[in-house]
């Protein structure tokens, strides 16, 4: 898999500090399930949080709080290997739609595009798009942030061309009209923090109803 | 300007050039360290009327904290509460908790730690940048009852032995990070600390961080590269 489009710096610090919405931050955690350079810049920046924690404000603990620390360490478990994905879906998603992206409950959004809204916190939504091939998402712009990650196929649009692993962020500075390639469907992941904005009155009429 | 960080990048943009040109990086470099100040890493402390120290640290956390991965060594971990722990609870003031909350979170960091020590990876991250990742992860779990999905974690191989070349390579270069951070005016700082302790959003951080990350994103990608030959 040769990823080109990757996570940006604020994205990223903002990811390492813990201030971005659930949605985006599981975005950006299967990309960084799939891409080690994105990884190592991550480290990079947690290495920031460190330097901070190292050199920040210290706050006396309470007294007796070491006693009792210690007595709760011998009933506390080794914590457990983690989860790793099937071959379809990256780990980060599993805990969302489980281990085998055939068995995900799409509904339509008319034209054979399909998506499937995830469970996080409400500042941010996430959700699977599926596009066929050679179908379009009818073309928009945005309010905020979307981050669209792409689990399968390819899609393309003014911008340029998204295959596996690739990550595009898009902000009202951007209109587009991303298109699945013709060779097979496309299924991304996608977030954003604030609802789209299509340019044609259908779908900005269907809107409310798809929470997109 | 949106972006008032922007300036200093390109100062330390230089500094960088000329400061950590890494030998490393060179496939034929020999395996061999620059001197290495002290045993443990060298932090900035914080900075009092505009001038800036650089302190060497007592002990060597990451030691510590594989001798309470190998030994469940309590002398280890007290060490290491009594270091961590009040950084861990001033941190969790700064960002919004009670004194009561912090403390009771910063204990359970610290418990936590225990229980994940076999999955510290010394080549990727110094032990405070671990001990500040488990803490942020709390933070969100405490005071924003939200998650943070991670990535897949990469588990230790069958040789599962943190090479010592590349943990006090890593060790250098979040040394020489702390001493560019501490070498930030006190603006450009104010803003990093808001982005991890205070609540200043994506969108609102700096494209430019001013901050040299190059050569130590470097060095993790290595380790990285290593841990997956021995996995695959």
């Amino acid at each position: 898999m040769t990823i080109r489009h990757h996570i940006s710096d604020p994205l990223l610090m903002a990811y390492s500090a813990g201030h971005l919405p659930e949605a985006f931050s599981l975005v950006l955690a299967v990309h960084l399930t799939l891409c080690d350079d994105c990884r190592a810049r991550l480290g990079a920046f947690d290495a920031i949080g460190g330097v901070l924690l190292e050199a920040g404000n210290r706050e006396a603990m309470g007294p007796g709080s070491l006693q009792a620390t210690l007595a709760r360490l011998d009933r506390a478990a080794p914590a457990a290997p983690s989860r790793r994905g099937k071959d379809s879906v990256p780990a980060p998603l599993v805990d969302y739609i489980g281990p085998d992206l055939a068995a995900v409950k799409w509904r339509s959004l008319g034209m054979g595009v399909r998506q499937a809204i995830l469970p996080t916190d409400t500042a941010a939504s996430a959700r699977l798009l599926y596009i066929p091939a050679g179908r379009a998402v009818p073309d928009h712009g945005h309010r905020g942030t979307e981050l669209t990650l792409v689990l399968q196929g390819a899609f393309h649009d003014e911008i340029d061309h998204f295959g596996p692993g690739d990550l595009e962020i898009a902000n009202e500075d951007l209109n587009h009209q991303p298109i699945a390639d013709l060779g097979a469907d496309c299924i991304c992941l996608a977030a954003t923090d604030a609802p789209l904005r299509f340019n044609s009155l259908l779908p900005r009429l269907a809107q409310p109803f798809f929470r997109i | 300007m949106r972006d008032p960080i922007h300036g200093v990048g390109r100062k330390l943009g230089m500094l960088q050039q000329i400061n950590h040109q890494s030998a490393f990086e060179k496939a034929d470099a020999p395996r061999r360290l620059t001197p290495y100040a002290g045993r443990g890493t060298a932090f900035m402390s914080r900075r009092k009327g505009g001038s800036v120290t650089v302190e060497d640290g007592q002990d060597d956390w990451n030691v510590l904290i594989l001798r309470v991965r190998d030994h469940r060594d309590k002398g280890a971990f007290a060490a290491l509460f009594r270091h961590f722990a009040p950084r861990i609870k001033g941190y969790l003031m700064k960002s919004g908790a009670s004194a009561s909350l912090a403390e009771e979170c910063a204990q359970d960091v610290m418990a936590t730690l225990w229980q994940k020590a076999h999955l510290y990876d010394p080549t990727r991250a110094s032990a405070a940048t671990w001990v500040f990742t488990i803490a942020r992860n709390r933070r969100i779990d405490a005071l924003r009852k939200s998650r943070r999905p991670e990535p897949e974690d990469l588990p230790w191989g069958p040789e599962a032995e943190p090479d010592q070349y590349d943990t006090l390579a890593l060790a250098e270069e979040t040394a020489k990070l702390a001493e560019a951070m501490a070498l930030l005016p006190d603006k450009q700082r104010a803003l990093v600390e808001r982005a991890y302790f205070g609540d200043l959003s994506h969108s609102e951080i700096a494209a430019e961080t001013g901050l040299p990350l190059g050569t130590i994103k470097s060095r993790i990608r290595l380790a990285l590269d290593r841990l997956r030959h021995k996995l695959s």
